[in-house]
């Protein structure tokens, strides 16, 4: 069960080897997680995330899981709720794509909107379905600023992005009044493997002030999460600048 | 019966989970209840002043007995009462002072349930002279998972393991409870100022055992040399004789008239009760109190339960609700206690209502709360930053001492301190895999710490 400030006693991150996902789990493991499900692709990775997150102490398990097969995650997820209650699912996977490569490549363009959209579509339902059998929990998704105004230069990854975060508001609405929490969290440029040799953007944030900003946010029970916080300004000015000027902006 | 499924918290309005609310109006329709309750069981609730999650149950059902509020037999020369489980000590009070008559223990509030108070074993201002709910309590009735209906004495076992069991032995239906007499329905009250911790503690270690009633509230937002501050208010209920003069109480010595105030808005800004807010309630109830008085009359109302002339005054903490701390450490361990206080003031916690007092010989409830010592009780608003932490800091200084923390106050707790500061339970643990195998009785407190 989660505590008063909303910590949860056992958590399953879909998308296992993801650095936000792993900073948050440690994070929580310090407050009153001991409990952890790694679910992901099988890979030496996985099993090393999961042997770093036990050395602090969790019991910590895996499960094979791939946001691309959709049609098995239903057993996948379920045989993870079958071993007891989930008070935090982190849906944490995702792909940055390339764009330029993908613009000109249609198959790994889908495969970036498969991955970060539609197997989230899938995942997340399977686990809200069963949060709200279970009358509690915490739905945190990992959703990007670049979801809120399509760019030029990372449209692709921007749009699955988007959808990932239009779904996740109409799931919360759904899910409002069952005892389930949902949460989007928009983090800006978070300095990670997913952006290694990237430009900077401004107000860039790292996995661990992201797992900072999701705990905050799991004790008010926010709804929506920027990290950084400054970041929730920006973006609403941005949003409504005019399609010509931002166009040409530098971003 | 009807059913609904509504998100459920408990007083402090934290963690909310969703079960499906049943309002068993008979024992049929209760014995119905606990036998349809489905996978993921079922757990009793009275008028919910519970602060933490002990009458929660996520994904489950949540018995609302204050369907079964019958007062079935009142012993007047006896001083006795047989009532439903439902009943509110509100409606006893109601009842119960006209006759001569008032509950044997009361907490700060009129509003819990007979069934409530046995299963948290509530203790109230006399706990120092009169022990705990439950010792005042002949025998109940109590609905077990296997749908029997057993009448259970004190001094079983089941008894035991019921009496602080937060509902997790079954469901309590009737129970009969041994009243104190009053000639009239005031308290008469001693009221004096403490300067510091010290000098608190030493006023009420020399003269506690003289009033049956004692509470010290202490300001924790002092600090420096006033670290500790307080205002104890002790009595007793007033004797007939001490209305001389008062014709208007003399009519009506036993009349009992609450006093009621506007309730707390539905919403309140968040951070209202900051440190800036608390800090001058506290300067101000510290001022306003009198260096010393002797022999104040005050209705009961006042005396036990300030806060419940206004309703919903748990909505002043707004939105993301408030914890509250008590715990319990033994005589011998005041060094402990002085250093959690000097903690929590160094802190700057804002806790308005922060109170101390002395607990008399432990309560034969297995999980019951009191323990010859003492014990402070505060609320904290729930959104200050890095309270989860601060708190488990002082968990553990508490089981250190051997002491322990109110579970029906509990929202937080980590699970591996129970068995420190709850020795006796195994046996609770053993009782309940015995008469319950199938932990049809959950709650969201028995799942979190894993009663």
């Amino acid at each position: 069960m989660k505590d008063a400030f909303g910590i949860p006693q056992s958590l399953l991150v879909l998308g296992g080897t993801s650095e936000i996902g792993l900073a948050t789990a440690r994070r929580l493991i310090t407050r009153r997680t001991r409990t952890v499900w790694l679910a992901g692709r099988p890979s030496p990775g996985l099993e090393s995330a999961a042997a770093g997150l036990r050395e602090l102490g969790a019991d910590v398990r895996t499960v094979d899981f791939d946001a691309l097969d959709p049609d098995a995650h239903e057993a996948a997820l379920g045989k993870v709720f079958a071993e007891g209650d989930i008070d935090m699912v982190l849906l944490a996977f995702g792909v940055l794509g390339d764009q330029s490569h993908d613009e000109n490549e249609p198959g790994a363009a889908v495969r970036v909107a498969q991955t970060n959209y539609t197997g989230a579509v899938s995942a997340g339902l399977v686990c809200a379905r069963a949060l709200q059998t279970q009358g509690h929990g915490s739905l945190v998704v990992l959703s990007s600023v670049a979801g809120e105004r399509a760019r030029r230069a990372n449209f692709i990854y921007g749009s699955s992005k988007a959808g990932l975060d239009a779904f996740t508001q109409g799931l919360g609405d759904a899910l409002y009044g069952t005892g389930v929490h949902v949460m989007v969290v928009r983090p800006g440029f978070v300095r990670s493997r997913m952006t290694e040799g990237l430009a900077e953007a401004p107000l860039a944030t790292t996995p661990e002030a992201v797992a900072t900003a999701i705990e905050t946010g799991l004790r008010r029970r926010s709804e929506t999460v920027w990290v950084p916080g400054a970041l929730r300004v920006v973006m609403s000015a941005l949003r409504h600048v005019p399609r010509g000027v931002f166009r040409r902006l530098p971003l | 019966m009807s059913t609904d499924t509504v998100s459920v918290t408990g007083w402090g309005r934290t963690a909310p989970t969703a079960a499906r609310l049943v309002r068993p109006r008979s024992y049929d329709e209760a014995v119905a209840a606990v036998r349809d309750c489905g996978a993921r069981g079922g757990i009793a609730r009275g008028l919910g002043r519970a602060y933490g999650d002990a009458a929660q149950n996520a994904g489950g059902a949540v018995f609302d007995m204050t369907g079964l509020d019958d007062i079935h037999a009142i012993d007047v020369d006896g001083g006795t009462v047989l009532c439903g489980a439902g009943v509110s000590l509100h409606r006893l009070m109601e009842v119960l002072l006209p006759l001569g008559w008032f509950v044997p223990v009361t907490p700060g509030t009129r509003y819990v349930t007979v069934g409530g108070a046995i299963g948290a074993d509530i203790h109230g201002k006399n706990h120092h002279v009169s022990g705990s709910f439950a010792r005042h309590v002949l025998s109940f009735e109590l609905l077990t998972a296997d749908g029997r209906i057993r009448m259970v004495d004190r001094g079983t076992p089941l008894f035991d393991a019921t009496a602080g069991g937060m509902g997790l032995t079954g469901v309590i239906l009737t129970a009969t409870v041994r009243l104190q007499p009053v000639e009239t329905s005031l308290m008469s009250v001693d009221t004096e100022r403490a300067t510091d911790l010290d000098d608190l503690m030493a006023r009420l270690t020399a003269t506690d055992h003289r009033y049956r009633y004692s509470v010290a509230w202490i300001d924790l937002l002092a600090r420096g040399a006033s670290m500790g501050r307080s205002v104890l208010t002790r009595g007793d209920h007033a004797p007939l004789e001490a209305l001389d003069g008062r014709t208007r109480a003399l009519r009506a010595p036993l009349e009992f008239r609450p006093g009621r105030l506007p309730g707390a808005p539905s919403f309140v800004p968040e951070g209202l009760l900051g440190r800036t807010t608390v800090g001058l309630f506290n300067e101000l109830w510290y001022r306003k109190a009198p260096r010393a008085r002797v022999g104040e009359l005050q209705r009961m109302s006042t005396f036990f339960h300030p806060l419940d002339g206004v309703p919903h005054w748990n909505r002043v903490y707004g939105r993301g609700g408030f914890v509250q701390y008590q715990f319990a450490v033994g005589y011998g361990q005041e060094e402990t206690l002085r250093r959690i206080v000097h903690r929590i003031s160094q802190r700057r916690c804002p806790s308005f209502l922060a109170v101390l007092k002395r607990f008399g010989e432990g309560d034969p409830g297995w999980l019951s709360f009191p323990m010859p010592g003492w014990t402070l009780a505060l609320d904290i608003p729930a959104n200050l930053p890095g309270l989860g932490g601060f708190l488990d800091e002082l968990d553990a200084e508490v089981a250190a001492a051997d002491g322990r923390v109110y579970l029906a106050k509990d929202s937080r707790l980590r699970p591996e301190l129970l068995t420190a500061m709850y020795p006796r339970l195994a046996e609770f643990r053993a009782l309940r895999e015995e008469l319950d195998p199938r932990s049809v009785f959950t709650s969201d407190l028995s799942r979190r710490l894993g009663l």
